[in-house]
């Protein structure tokens, strides 16, 4: 990666913890428990952005982050009241900053910006009444500094005179360096002249001669910088007596290339006519990104249902820089992947020690009881280092909800708890796509508009409320609206009409609930802009059940409905049941079993010459014979021998899965069989048991696909493995 | 595919000679990751018959491909006397199951004849003919004995 390139993307990472800082300042001002302290942080986050986007002459987001920035500043001065049209507007700019930045950052970002047009006209309107002649032109008078990038080696030429005292150690020679290289290399920096001082030698007789006694002073007259003299002696450091004075008064300019994102803004803030009442106002750089860990903590009180611990932590000094490092994913998902042979390593010398026969209580039971433990929380720390808040998730979520009520001129609240709960950043990235589309929903067909709100007895303004929580290893999201509920009449007619069920079937108020998850379903009337592109909630519940969890639904008429998420908390393991089949050992996942029991025997009947369905409650599932669905062995006749899974596809279609016996339940840590291998039909991944074998995990929905049970699925859907 | 085998561009290559079913066989060394015992390979269901199953590389998932079988050879057993040569070739490691490994050997690309035109099963495997010390050891063409999953994967 080069420089340039690297620099770019500290920008934009930088720019999103700057944007998180954004959306946090306007949530707390729309809480209405601003303080100015907001405000600035707010306004900091805008001009960081700026000052950023100079650098890398983002035009478009230079201009639209000004005008934000000077109604902030308005704000921030009082000659701007804060009201809820003026939060509209801030909202939006925000939102579309983001935009901006999202297409800078996929290099789309073009020179011109319609999309903002409308929203700079109506921030400018809002600095309108303060906008002083000469502010209107500050546009052009606003040169972002771009930086020279092939400058970041030092300043430009100015000849400085250096005053150099040099005075070896005796380690310095014991440790093998030669002060005749050193010297060589100062004299080539520019005109030295090199003086030896004898004054230190002793009188002949006494001279150690493993002892320094001498000094060099050198005079140099350079172009280099004081870091570049430095850098000589850095391979001695400590090992000598080193003065370097420097005698040309020049001071050496600051080097603002060194922090690119937010070092050049600080050139522009005091070029840029804006008022700047405090100067103070302006945060180290550092300080900026700090800010958005430590808003963490609030957060999480907030969702434990504590009272506004923020005006507390606000008042607070402020937090110690650098609480975070960036690292490397790769480097993360390596050491998981180590941490993972760790503990399959430890399981077989368990078993390797069991096996020959080693007394419980001794020395070396002990010992592994313990490296057992350690494993198990090394284990738990590498994955929590995965692990980010949902809290970016929640804010892009925000946005999405803002934007749908605009467009279906519904106005709504949207309500976040529990933004500090973690998940594996690839679930995260995961759920995005699923969750846009049901907080769409839920402000498209859930929310009433604001008429039917007020004829019901509500407040005309919906409100969305989307949570997440760890529930016993867990992760549990909500989406809740306050809206109608299911209308289940209305969910019942259309599916009779599209085939989905019997006229006459029999079907609980949550049966029908469940129907909107059906394939081919879409309860909308016509197509909005927002909903009816195609996708419906079978393809939300798909992508939710391809990350192993589930989705439910719960409603009330008249009150609204939850959607209840439950997901793995990450997609490194799995709970697995490791069952028998045909001789071989097999893992399958846990979440598509609803139920183990002995095959009943007197409840199975034969289907045609080679299908058997048992009957559960009433209900007749169809028999699948993994052993001879995966080629293991011959079909078999279900007897009580066997035993049966109760599985739900992700299609909803329930079968009997018939294997052998079950071992055990344990979570398996996911390894990928594509890589190396490729797809194989009825397998989802693999996994390593305690013994070093590898054990194939199953995927019920496609082995009961392939039967034709499940209407034909396609014959792999393989789970998304490390 | 570029032929990891067929590097003209150095004059010689190191190959590494193996023996399946008392027949010699060689590939360019280049790509051979390591070579390890064989142990017992967890099966893969709708594998092809020459896919022995799939075995733990310090926490890699490889699949076992029979050479013997590929070639349509004697296919006996494996036994702990057998070796897998464990391979890279274009990103998937893809572990070969032999009889015994030989020798190492140097071979400048002149010295390797065409595969005669003969109608034995398995030649398509083959990219060529090295003689060394009277003995016929057969160039291997890695890429065409991958099995078409690995390949369709790479």
């Amino acid at each position: 990666m080069s420089k340039t390139d690297e620099l770019r993307t500290t920008f934009f990472q930088e720019a999103e913890d700057l944007l998180e800082q954004l959306t946090d300042g306007l949530e707390e001002l729309s809480c209405g428990d601003a303080d100015p302290e907001t405000v600035n942080s707010v306004f900091r986050a805008v001009h960081s952005i700026k000052g950023g986007a100079g650098a890398f002459a983002l035009e478009a987001i230079v201009r639209f982050a000004h005008r934000f920035e000077n109604v902030l500043d308005a704000l921030r001065s009082g000659e701007l009241a804060m009201s809820g049209a003026v939060l509209d507007v801030l909202m939006r700019s925000s939102d579309h900053l983001t935009v901006l930045l999202e297409t800078a950052r996929d290099g789309t970002l073009e020179e011109d910006d319609p999309a903002g047009e409308p929203l700079l006209a109506e921030l400018m309107g809002l600095t309108g009444a303060t906008e002083s002649p000469a502010d209107s032109t500050d546009e052009v008078d606003f040169t972002p500094m771009t930086m020279a990038l092939d400058d970041l080696s030092g300043p430009g030429p100015s000849e400085l005179r250096f005053h150099i005292g040099f005075r070896p150690h005796d380690a310095l020679f014991r440790s093998g360096n030669e002060p005749v290289f050193l010297l060589r290399d100062v004299c080539a920096l520019g005109e030295a002249e090199v003086q030896c001082d004898l004054s230190g030698l002793p009188d002949f007789d006494s001279l150690d001669t493993e002892a320094s006694y001498l000094a060099w002073q050198i005079a140099l007259q350079t172009e280099a910088s004081d870091s570049a003299v430095h850098e000589v002696f850095e391979f001695v450091d400590g090992l000598c007596d080193l003065t370097v004075d420097q005698d040309g008064v020049e001071p050496l300019p600051d080097l603002p290339s060194l922090d690119p994102p937010s070092g050049p803004g600080a050139d522009p803030e005091e070029s840029a006519p804006t008022p700047e009442p405090a100067a103070a106002a302006y945060p180290p750089p550092a300080a900026a990104t700090a800010a958005s860990p430590a808003a963490a903590s609030p957060e999480a009180a907030r969702a434990s249902g504590a009272a506004r611990p923020e005006a507390a932590g606000k008042s607070a000094p402020p937090q110690p820089v650098a609480s975070t490092i960036r690292v490397d994913l790769h480097r993360i998902d390596r050491m998981i992947n180590l941490v993972g042979e760790l503990v399959i390593n430890q399981a077989m010398l368990t078993q390797a020690v069991k096996r020959d026969g080693i007394a419980q209580g001794s020395d070396a039971d002990v010992g592994l009881e313990e490296l057992r433990t350690l494993t198990r929380q090394i284990q738990d720390s590498v994955m929590a280092i995965r692990a980010q808040p949902v809290k970016a998730l929640f804010q892009r979520m925000s946005r999405i909800a803002r934007e749908a009520g605009s467009e279906t001129g519904k106005t709504l609240r949207m309500v976040t708890e529990g933004a500090a709960t973690e998940i594996d950043k690839t679930v995260i990235e995961k759920l995005a796509d699923p969750l846009t589309h049901m907080i769409r929903n839920a402000v498209d067909h859930g929310l009433e508009n604001a008429e039917d709100r007020i004829a019901a007895g509500k407040t005309p303004e919906g409100s969305i409320r989307l949570s997440a929580a760890h529930l016993s290893g867990r992760v549990v999201i909500e989406i809740s609206d306050d809206g109608a509920g299911i209308n289940r009449d209305k969910v019942r007619e259309i599916a009779e009409e599209k085939g989905l069920i019997a006229p006459d079937a029999q079907l609980t108020p949550n049966d029908v609930d469940n129907l909107i998850f059906q394939p081919g379903f879409s309860t909308a009337n016509e197509l909005t802009a927002l909903s009816g592109r195609g996708v419906g909630m079978d393809v939300v519940k798909k992508s939710i059940q391809s990350l192993g969890g589930r989705v439910s639904i719960s409603s009330e008429p008249g009150d609204g409905s939850t959607f209840s998420i439950v997901l793995p908390l990450t997609l490194a393991v799995l709970d697995g049941m490791v069952i028998e089949v045909g001789g071989q050992t097999v893992v399958i996942p846990i979440s598509a079993i609803l139920e183990t029991m002995r095959v009943p025997t007197e409840q199975v009947f034969q289907l045609g010459t080679n299908n058997a369905v048992v009957r559960l409650r009433g209900a007749y599932v169809p028999i699948v014979d993994v052993g001879a669905v995966m080629g293991y062995r011959a079909p078999v006749a279900p007897d009580g021998e066997h035993v049966i899974l109760l599985v739900e596809t992700a299609d909803g279609v329930r079968a009997a899965l018939l294997i052998d016996a079950i071992h055990d339940q344990r979570q398996v840590v996911i390894k990928g069989l594509e890589e190396n291998y490729g797809q194989v039909p009825g397998v989802a991944a693999a996994t390593i048991l305690g013994d070093g074998r590898i054990a194939l995990i199953l995927d019920p929905s496609a082995i009961v696909g392939h039967t034709g049970a499940g209407g034909g699925a396609a014959l792999s859907t393989p789970l998304a493995a490390e | 595919m570029a032929d990891p085998t067929e590097t003209d561009a150095e004059d010689v290559n190191e190959l590494i000679a193996f023996r399946i079913a008392e027949q010699d066989f060689c590939f360019n060394i280049m790509s051979v990751r390591e070579i390890r015992g064989w142990t017992p390979a967890t099966i893969i269901p709708h594998a092809p018959s020459y896919v022995r199953g799939v075995i733990n590389l310090r926490g890699a998932v490889v699949p076992i491909v029979d050479l013997a079988a590929r070639l349509g050879l004697e296919v006996p057993e494996p036994t702990a006397r057998n070796v897998i040569i464990i391979t890279q070739i274009d990103g998937p490691i893809v572990g070969l199951l032999v009889d015994a490994v030989s020798d190492i050997l140097s071979a400048s690309a002149k010295e390797v004849q065409p595969t005669p035109d003969v109608a034995a099963n398995g030649s398509e495997f083959l990219s060529g003919i090295i003689t060394r010390e009277d003995k016929m050891i057969r160039l291997l063409n890695l890429a065409a004995i991958l099995p078409e999953t690995v390949v369709a994967a790479a």
